[in-house]
């Protein structure tokens, strides 16, 4: 099978899926009890000319499978309606916020893949007593929900300290500004993905140790540090890509947990405030967004395997 | 015939193999069992007893870990939280162990259109994941343990369906099924008296293992200050109550109940982890 054929595959294969979990957002709203237009209004100010609006806005009274399509269309044009809450579109609230979520969590990658890949790579190759500290280590960053870790972050290195900001996102202040309020949060992002990806790195890595050409890559007295570096790191790295989806898509959705927890003020802490108030199409274009990300990253990760690993043949990557 | 557990990966080849910190995880564990069942017996004050002359008071004698923002007595919140911390959780796993099962037998044993069909549907939930699910429920139908436990099922069960359809596709193939088939009996008295005893300890290892996951998201769901009714003592609650308290510089009734989280939650994945190591006979 060629990477076209292939790559088509998989795209309409996501295709269907999106369409299903869009399907589940949009249908979720006629799963609560009472009908569709007092739960959008839940609690606000239900006069006859707020319910007549929200019905005209909503067209509640075409069949659903209309309102599904129509909706749907709509959001294939970047429309997600207006917010019942911040009474302004959607897509607004997003797109203004959503440069300080992509920042904290480009920052907060970059902390996992330097860390993470480091040690796991340096508990794999140094063995023994930096193995047990690093498996020890990584079995509490594992244990430690990333809203844990931001508190304990903020009680200790900005109120108690002083060191960092302990809220805000200092937007509008610049770029540094924005990095150096974003460094707590980005590292109580990074701490459970960091101790993931250090043991995805060391068990790989590990496995690839035990290989012949290792053995014989050595007999031949080829340097330690390239053995490692081009037989064993570039052999584990297959194994290691698998969970870019994993992390991205976790970054993603505990991004509502430190958001909320600095009051970073990004799409995350919108999602909370959305939940919170019943701010129905704001959830939804969260939901969408996050899913439709994580999505992406597990087919282009489907895409780039092969080229990374010869060994795979497309498609067939272990399900994970 | 191999198996493998599904899991997240990173889990997958951790050495639980020492002993010393295995005894004392399951000893913690056994500990917060413990003290979960026997709470309204060992809690030294009411969890909701409002003392507000004392608020933020430090530990002292009578109260051993201290007074959170409202006056509450913070150990007795803990121990009484640990009811609802671990009923959550065991709901989830509950749930999504019978639904998946379900689902992964169907779709092994009937295989054909069935099997697509439920496959289709395992990958739809997984594209779902946990807290988000969760935080679309609440949304829906408001705060409460039930709406996100049904969620957090609902994204949880594929991983136990796959794994179970996977070991029914290969206990299907073996001879005790064919013999029992010439005998006459019915495909569903196969399945429910002897297919399902046989692959029940490794789906029942990969429940343990989901276990922790379900804490961490639940609790993760409180401190949103969207799972648990606002009154009722919960962990992630208690961490929410507490944050506020933090920036004011008195830390201790929100990093109590962090530490308890962290600690539970590495108890319990420590020994789920090894439960499954035996079960599955994996050596690393």
């Amino acid at each position: 099978m060629n990477l076209l054929r292939f790559a088509v595959r998989r795209l309409l294969e996501m295709a269907v899926t999106l369409l299903g979990a869009s399907f589940v957002v949009f249908g979720a709203m006629y799963l609560a009890p009472g009908n569709p237009a007092s739960f959008l209004l839940a609690g606000r100010s239900a006069s006859p000319a707020a319910l007549a609006a929200i019905e005209k806005q909503y067209h509640l009274d075409d069949p659903f499978l209309e309102q599904y399509l129509r909706w749907l269309g709509n959001v294939l044009h970047g429309d997600f309606g207006r917010s019942l809450e911040y009474r302004t579109d959607v897509s607004d609230l997003l797109s203004s916020r959503l440069p300080t979520t992509l920042l904290l969590v480009g920052m907060a990658l970059v902390l996992v893949v330097l860390l993470g890949l480091a040690l796991g790579w340096l508990a794999a190759v140094r063995g023994g007593a930096v193995d047990s500290t690093v498996l020890v280590g990584t079995t509490f960053a594992v244990g430690t929900p990333a809203f844990v870790a931001a508190i304990l972050l903020q009680g200790f290195f900005a109120v108690e300290l002083g060191w960092f900001p302990s809220s805000g996102s200092g937007s509008g202040h610049g770029i540094g500004q924005m990095m150096w309020h974003l460094t707590l949060p980005s590292l109580a992002l990074a701490l459970y993905l960091v101790g993931l990806l250090a043991r995805v790195t060391r068990s790989a890595m590990l496995e690839a140790l035990e290989g012949e050409h290792v053995v014989v890559a050595r007999s031949r007295g080829v340097p330690e540090r390239h053995v490692v570096r081009r037989h064993v790191f570039r052999n584990a790295l297959g194994a290691v890509l698998t969970t870019a989806g994993l992390i991205v898509s976790t970054l993603m959705v505990c991004t509502v947990l430190v958001e909320t927890a600095f009051s970073v003020g990004g799409i995350g802490q919108l999602l909370e405030l959305a939940a919170t108030t019943k701010d129905f199409p704001t959830v939804q274009a969260i939901c969408l967004i996050i899913i439709g990300l994580f999505m992406t990253v597990n087919l282009v990760v489907d895409l780039l395997l092969p080229l990374v690993d010869p060994r795979i043949t497309l498609g067939t990557r272990s399900s994970s | 015939m191999t198996m493998t557990l599904v899991r997240r990966p990173g889990l997958a080849r951790v050495r639980t193999k020492r002993a010393p910190l295995y005894v004392i995880s399951a000893g913690f564990v056994g500990l917060v069992v413990l003290v979960a069942l026997l709470a309204p017996w060992i809690a030294p004050h009411d969890p909701n007893a409002v003392e507000l002359g004392n608020a933020l008071a430090p530990p002292s004698g009578d109260h051993l870990l201290g007074v959170d923002s409202a006056g509450r007595d913070t150990l007795s919140r803990i121990v009484e939280g640990a009811r609802t911390s671990l009923l959550g959780p065991l709901g989830v796993v509950v749930f999504s162990t019978v639904l998946g099962a379900a689902v992964g037998v169907a779709a092994g044993w009937r295989g054909g259109w069935l099997d697509s069909v439920l496959s289709r549907g395992s990958e739809l939930a997984l594209a779902f994941p946990g807290l988000l699910l969760a935080i679309l429920f609440v949304a829906v139908y408001g705060e409460g343990l039930m709406a996100p436990v049904v969620a957090l099922a609902i994204a949880y069960f594929p991983y136990v369906s796959r794994l179970t359809r996977s070991l029914v596709l290969a206990e299907r193939e073996r001879p005790y099924v064919a013999a029992y088939q010439v005998q006459g009996h019915s495909d569903l008295q196969i399945c429910v008296r002897h297919v399902v005893p046989n692959i029940a300890p490794v789906v029942l290892a990969q429940s343990t293992v989901n276990f922790g996951y379900a804490l961490i998201d639940l609790a993760g769901l409180s401190f949103l200050g969207l799972g648990v009714p606002a009154l009722t003592p919960d962990w992630g609650r208690m961490v929410f109550d507490g944050k506020s308290a933090i920036q004011s510089g008195y830390p201790l009734s929100a990093i109590v109940p962090c530490v308890v989280i962290v600690l539970t939650v590495v108890a319990f994945n420590v020994v789920g982890e090894r439960w499954a190591d035996k079960v599955a006979g994996r050596n690393r």
